[in-house]
């Protein structure tokens, strides 16, 4: 069951492509935490990509941090895997952390159906947005900033108008069920 | 034959649909386009379905670079734009391209 606003942000402790482990705690410092459930094969991650590390390039200096994780089972799609992710994250230069969760602990936490989909906690980790990032994956295109409108919205103390749309993207890839 | 394969696991066939009669409508042709689902992997491999959407005239992918490069799959494709963005669905341009008699 996908997270409801209001409700905190579950505890991790996952591996990043820069190969240190990344907890929530670790996190504790940043006013604002986008959590955005990622991949690297999927057309609409790779559309969103440069958005989301102009957003981090932007509210960085204001505490904002955007994080994403790939759950993507890289047995039926390995692209996704590991050393896939690094060399992604090395090409693209991310400005942000890639974090891999294999288990699919922290997707399945969370509540994750699609890739892109974001995730952003408040200063006391409680979820405040949550969706798509904004309402077109051409840029060009976009009229409606959500991610956007909501760390502006909580930087100036208040709660986002939009607390949650319909992430577009990829299906998250879960493993198969063990047999028996 | 205009065939659009898809997999319903990727939001992208609906628009794919759209840009393929845009393209059908600016080149005046009125073919039919045969849609078909693809739902298993044996069934992604029997049909050589680089992901969806894929969109097929008379047999010939639109982008068949792109498809050489992607191991068949239930999975979103990616094509490039003239401008080198990504995109999930092929541009218009490619699409009327593989129209052109």
């Amino acid at each position: 069951m996908t997270l409801a606003l209001g409700d905190p942000a579950p505890g991790f402790s996952l591996t990043g492509t820069d190969g240190a482990e990344h907890t929530l705690e670790g996190y504790a410092s940043a006013p604002l935490l986008a959590i955005v459930q990622s991949c690297n094969h999927c057309p609409y991650v790779q559309a969103w990509e440069g958005r989301m590390q102009a957003l981090q390039a932007e509210y960085g200096p204001r505490g904002f941090r955007l994080v994403t994780v790939n759950a993507n089972d890289a047995d039926s799609h390995p692209g996704d895997s590991f050393e896939q992710m690094v060399a992604r994250a090395r090409e693209q230069a991310f400005t942000f952390d890639y974090l891999h969760d294999p288990a699919q602990e922290l997707a399945r936490a969370l509540g994750s159906e699609r890739t892109p989909e974001v995730f952003l906690f408040d200063a006391d980790r409680r979820l405040a947005y949550h969706g798509a990032i904004d309402d077109n994956r051409d840029d060009t295109a976009v009229t409606v900033h959500y991610l956007r409108d909501a760390i502006d919205a909580l930087l100036d103390g208040r709660r986002p108008q939009v607390g949650e749309t319909a992430a577009v993207g990829c299906t998250v890839k879960w493993k198969a069920p063990l047999p028996g | 034959m205009i065939e659009l394969l898809y997999w319903d696991g990727c939001p992208s066939h609906p628009e794919a649909l759209e840009v393929l009669r845009a393209a059908l409508a600016a080149a005046g042709r009125d073919d039919a386009i045969v849609q078909r689902e693809i739902t298993t992997q044996a069934e992604a491999e029997a049909a050589g379905f680089p992901g969806s959407p894929t969109i097929l005239v008379d047999g010939r992918d639109v982008d068949p670079a792109g498809a050489l490069l992607t191991p068949a799959a239930l999975s979103c494709r990616i094509y490039l734009l003239p401008d080198g963005r990504p995109s999930p669905v092929p541009s218009r341009q490619q699409i009327e391209e593989a129209l052109a008699p």
